[in-house]
This record gives C-alpha cells, sequence and structure tokens, in this order.
C-alpha cells in the first residue's frame, strides 16, 4: 500500500477516470494519425492550463461545499485591469501584482457575503457574475486592450525549460494547491466544513475565514489565468470567459469531487480538465460540425462519469 | 439586389432633380462610436442632396433618452421617422407611438422587435461572406486549402456569412477546399485553441475566413506562434483587425459601409414622402459591403 499521505489512494479511487481519459485517447488516436503526437499532447497541455488553474481554485470552493459563479467574469475584469496597467508603460510586474490583487479582492468580496452575511454562494457568486462582467466592460468601454509588454506576452505564449509557460503555472498552481488541500491545517478544515460544516463549527474550527479563504484563493486562480490568457492573446478583452465557470465546474465534477462537498482533489481536477481539453481538441482535429460538438461534448462527459461510476461499483 | 439598385438609382437621381419639402427625422443610438458618426453623415449627404430637412438626435447608447427622444420627432411632426435602435426591444413602445401618429419609420442597422416598420436597411453579410470567398479565391491562386472559423452556430451573422462565404467558394472557385468548419464562436481566445488545433490537423492551410475579426485575430496568434504562413481574412474591421491588416499580418478585414447605411435610410425616406405614404409592408434593403485591405502588402 502506497502512504496514505499522498493523494496516490485518491488518484487509484479515480482509476475508472484515468480508464476513461485512455480510451478516448485511444478511440481519437485510431481515428487520426495526427492526435497522438508529441506537439500535440503539448498543444493539449497548454490549452488545458487556464481552465485547470481556474478549476483549482473552484475545487477548494466545491470541497468546502460552495460553489463559485463568478470566475469567468472575474477573469475578464482582472484581464482587462492588468491589461491596462501594462500598455500604460508602467511595469509589467505591477500589472500582474494588480490583476491578481484584484482577483483576490474580488474573492474576498464573493467571500464574505457568503461566509458573514450568509448568503447562498450560488447567489452571491451569480452576482458577482454579472457585476464583475459589467465592470469589465464599464472600464474598457467594451474594447479590446491589445499590445502587451514581453513579461505578459511571455506568460502565455512563452517556453521555459522545452514546455510553454502556461503548463509550468499550471503544474504550480496545482501543486500549491495540492499541498494547501493535503498537508495544512488549513486544507483539512476546508473538508471538515464541506463534510459537515455544524460539526466543523462545534470542534472549533474557524468556519467563517476559512470560507472566506477558498473564495479569495478561487479569485486569486481566475486572476491568474486572466494573465496567462492575456499572455496567449497578446489581449484582453471586457469578454473574455463566458462560460468559463461551467467548464470550470465541470472539470471538477467529472474529475470525481462531490458537489455535496468534502471529498475530492486537485489532480482528479486536472484528469477532469484533460478529459474536456482531449474532446474539444479531438473534435476539432477530426472536424466535426459544430451544431454536433456540443451533442458530442456532453455526451462523452456523461459517458465518463457513467464509467466511472461503474468501475467503482465494482471495487 | 435589384432593390438595393433601385435604391441606389434613386439616390443618384433624387438630389437635384427635384427639391422636395419634408423633414426627417433620425434617432442615432450613440455618436459616440465612429460607426454611427459616419453613418449619421452619409445620411446628412443624402438629405443635402434630396432637399430634405434632416433632425439628428443623439440617444447616447441610453434606452430612455431614446424613447424621448423619438416622442419630440413625432411631437415636431418629422415626415418620415428613421431609427438606429440602442436596443431592439426597448425602442419598440416609442416607434409605436410614431406609427399611432400616422409617421412611417425606417430601421437602419439594427432591427426592431415589434411596431410596424416601412424599411429597414441593413448591412447584407452574405455579400460579405461572398466578398471575403472570392478575396481569398484570388489570392491563392484559385485552388488549395481553407478553413473557416464559424461564429456562434445558429446566429444570423454565423449563418449568412457563413453561407456567402461557401456558395462564393462553391461557385466560382471549385478547386479551393475548405479542410475544416469549425465553431470559435466569435470569440478570440477560442480563434486561438481552435486554430491550434486545426493547424495539428491540417498540414496544407492557405487561407482562413473567420466569421468576425475576434476569431480572425485569435487565429492569427496560433499560426504566428506555429511559424505557418497563410492568408486569414477577417469580418467587421475592428481597430485591432484595421491595425493588424496595415502591418501586413492579416490580408484583409470585410467592412460595413455606414455612410451607405445612412444615406439609404434618407433615400427611402424620400420614396416615402414622394410617394406620399409608406405600403403596408416591410421593404428590407441591404447594403453592400467592403473589403479592408493593404496594397502595399507582399
Amino acid at each position: 500500500m502506497l502512504p496514505a499521505r499522498f493523494d496516490w489512494a485518491g488518484l487509484l479511487g479515480r482509476f475508472g477516470l484515468v480508464l476513461a481519459l485512455i480510451a478516448l485517447i485511444v478511440a481519437l488516436s485510431l481515428q487520426s494519425d495526427r492526435f497522438l503526437t508529441y506537439s500535440n499532447i503539448i498543444n493539449i497541455l497548454r490549452q488545458i492550463s487556464i481552465n485547470a488553474i481556474i478549476a483549482c481554485g473552484m475545487t477548494m470552493v466545491i470541497i468546502g461545499r460552495g460553489i463559485d459563479l463568478s470566475v469567468g467574469s472575474l477573469l475578464a475584469f482582472t484581464g482587462v485591469v492588468g491589461a491596462s496597467i501594462a500598455v500604460a508603460g508602467v511595469s509589467p510586474w505591477l500589472a500582474v501584482a494588480g490583476a491578481l490583487g484584484l482577483g483576490l479582492l474580488l474573492g474576498v468580496w464573493n467571500g464574505a457575503f457568503v461566509a458573514y452575511a450568509g448568503i447562498a454562494p450560488f447567489v452571491v457568486t451569480l452576482a458577482g457574475l454579472t457585476m464583475y462582467r459589467g465592470g469589465a466592460l464599464a472600464y474598457t468601454d467594451g474594447r479590446p486592450i491589445s499590445g502587451m509588454p514581453e513579461l505578459i506576452q511571455y506568460l502565455g505564449s512563452g517556453n521555459f525549460i522545452g514546455l510553454p509557460v502556461p503548463i509550468w503555472i499550471m503544474l504550480g498552481f496545482l501543486l500549491l494547491s495540492h499541498f494547501i488541500l493535503r498537508h495544512t491545517s488549513l486544507g483539512r478544515a476546508i473538508y471538515a466544513i464541506g463534510g459537515n460544516e455544524e460539526a466543523a463549527r462545534l470542534s472549533g474550527l474557524a468556519v467563517r475565514r476559512v470560507k472566506l479563504f477558498t473564495y479569495a484563493y478561487c479569485g486569486l486562480g481566475a486572476a491568474l489565468a486572466a494573465m496567462v490568457l492575456t499572455g496567449r492573446l497578446n489581449s484582453a478583452q471586457p469578454s473574455a470567459g463566458v462560460m468559463f465557470e461551467l467548464d470550470a465546474i465541470a472539470a471538477v465534477v467529472v474529475g470525481g469531487t462531490s458537489l455535496f462537498g468534502g471529498r475530492g482533489g486537485v489532480f482528479g481536477t486536472l484528469v477532469g480538465a484533460l478529459i474536456i481539453g482531449v474532446i474539444n481538441n479531438g473534435m476539432n482535429i477530426l472536424d466535426v460540425p459544430s451544431f454536433y460538438q456540443q451533442i458530442v461534448k456532453g455526451g462523452v462527459i456523461l459517458t465518463a462519469l457513467v464509467i466511472e461510476r461503474l468501475v467503482a461499483m465494482r471495487r | 439586389m435589384r432593390r438595393l439598385l433601385l435604391a441606389s438609382a434613386a439616390l443618384l437621381v433624387a438630389g437635384p432633380a427635384v427639391a422636395q419639402d419634408g423633414s426627417v427625422g433620425l434617432s442615432v443610438s450613440t455618436l459616440n462610436n465612429p460607426f454611427f458618426v459616419t453613418l449619421r453623415d452619409g445620411a446628412q449627404q443624402a438629405a443635402d442632396s434630396a432637399g430634405l430637412e434632416l433632425v439628428v438626435v443623439d440617444a447616447q447608447d441610453n434606452v430612455s433618452k431614446q424613447a424621448s427622444d423619438i416622442e419630440d420627432l413625432v411631437q415636431r411632426g418629422v415626415d418620415v421617422l428613421i431609427v438606429n435602435p440602442t436596443d431592439s426591444d426597448a425602442v419598440v413602445p416609442a416607434v409605436r407611438t410614431a406609427n399611432e401618429a400616422g409617421i412611417p419609420v425606417i430601421a437602419v442597422d439594427r432591427g426592431v422587435n415589434g411596431g410596424e416598420l416601412a424599411y429597414y436597411i441593413v448591412s447584407n453579410n452574405v455579400a460579405g461572406g461572398a466578398l471575403a470567398g472570392t478575396f481569398i479565391c484570388e489570392q491563392i491562386g484559385g485552388s488549395g486549402n481553407a478553413v473557416e472559423l464559424e461564429g456562434i452556430p445558429g446566429t444570423s451573422a454565423a449563418r449568412e456569412r457563413g453561407e456567402g462565404f461557401n456558395q462564393a467558394i462553391a461557385e466560382s472557385c471549385a478547386d479551393v477546399e475548405v479542410v475544416a468548419r469549425q465553431t470559435a464562436n466569435f470569440n478570440r481566445a477560442e480563434g486561438l485553441t481552435v486554430m491550434e488545433n486545426i493547424l495539428v490537423a491540417q498540414p496544407e492551410i492557405d487561407a482562413v475566413f473567420a466569421h468576425n475579426d475576434e476569431m480572425a485575430l485569435g487565429a492569427l496568434q496560433a499560426i504566428e506562434a506555429s511559424d505557418r504562413e497563410m492568408l486569414i481574412v477577417g469580418f467587421d474591421a475592428t481597430d485591432d483587425a484595421v491595425a493588424a491588416v496595415n502591418e501586413c499580418r492579416i490580408g484583409a478585414t470585410v467592412a460595413q459601409q455606414p455612410a451607405q447605411l445612412g444615406a439609404e435610410a434618407v433615400t427611402a425616406a424620400a420614396e416615402i414622402i414622394a410617394a406620399g405614404g409608406a405600403s403596408g409592408d416591410t421593404v428590407n434593403v441591404l447594403v453592400d459591403l467592403e473589403l479592408v485591405i493593404n496594397a502595399d502588402c507582399p
């Protein structure tokens, strides 16, 4: 048996999911010899990086039995604010810091209403979804901000030791999220609150502060994703990130984290994001007509979940 | 199309021939956008040459201001009302007010979801798509592989632009094969990822047509990162896209002609006044588009 402190057990627990991913990859490889190549694998990893970064924060929120619908709009707002600082000719580091700071702040705003005002997370973050989108549009007057400095472009399109920078950022944020969840008392508190909030409160956990943290962290992740996206496009759009919240939630749930809280982890979320990324990539490569893509995407996600359940029941 | 030619012909002859008396109200969504300023200028020019008085009011993108603007124009007793709605739904009550006062209404650039319209003047998206198809065909020498990045499935803009493009390719350029048709939902980030995936799948691509500039600019990022070269054509002539055309990074973008939209609206108004009233049904006038290109590019 592997040591339980590692997430290996959890990963093996989601073996069915990995199996579904492998089945998907095999099926696509049989359809096109251009699918399973080194450059396409890197391409897929780079493409899922933005969703995976957002989904890491989302995993934490969902484990704590919350939800954050505001991440797509938050990404747009922090992206345009960061981009505006960057094109103003001030240090690009300040642009990154400004975007991350704003992301943290908006996450705290979400978390405060959920944790301290006791309003349902769905409602609070739905309000955030419209407010932050409006903020992004008002801030830019609806126009994109283009022409980023080197550093911002590097975050999205650069290479570091042979791998695209977005992949490194994704891996870094994944490991940080994993560390917080599995190796700190804060992480254990998140699981405890998601499992049974009342019991967590009675056992003396600072429930409100922990909840606030999960939303703040989720906001930070979305802002980080915003800077990667801005670098990748060399431009920030106030219309960026529409429906990103659903992609992130899909990655989390496909990755085996329970929407009812208390169970799950970010490695599963990575596999979930990979499944969604592989489907998108495969459909483009096979030139599946646009109308059918949505049906196929929903169908494959559902099939992956069914396979996962069947395997889980066998064990 | 025949209707369009007739309308254009009317514009040419109406001016000096008869100096009509009449006043036309024009309610513009916003003059804080160069597109609508040009539309207003085109309308003004047509009104001057047709001998019509043109009263222009600017709603500043505010639906309630537009409603009261239109009421003012109705009170003023204009003969015809031209509306460029800020919002196709919110403008309906104001249009009904004009209908009740017996003033014919012409919608320009955006439609109205209620009330009665005498004319609806709008850009011809099908012709715009065809313009892109023909341009691509000529530029790549009549044969090769093209990629189509589609807009949000089911939207009229995606349907019409795609229809025009594919018709042009099928009819006049049979040796160009559209090797991939994929949606990127009018979105720059999706334009990037979808194009990355298509680049993996297709070893030979000569040209890309995107249903809007946002997707074209996303595709541009993917193509530049891949070190491959191909012709890119976008649609809408946004500032970013025109800049990219000027830098020779994309080949062309299809532009609406706001001056023409404004002029056609006034021409229609002149026809209504000359005829002494509007006929029952809404007449659709489709205005052609133009390509923005940079002749200095290699």
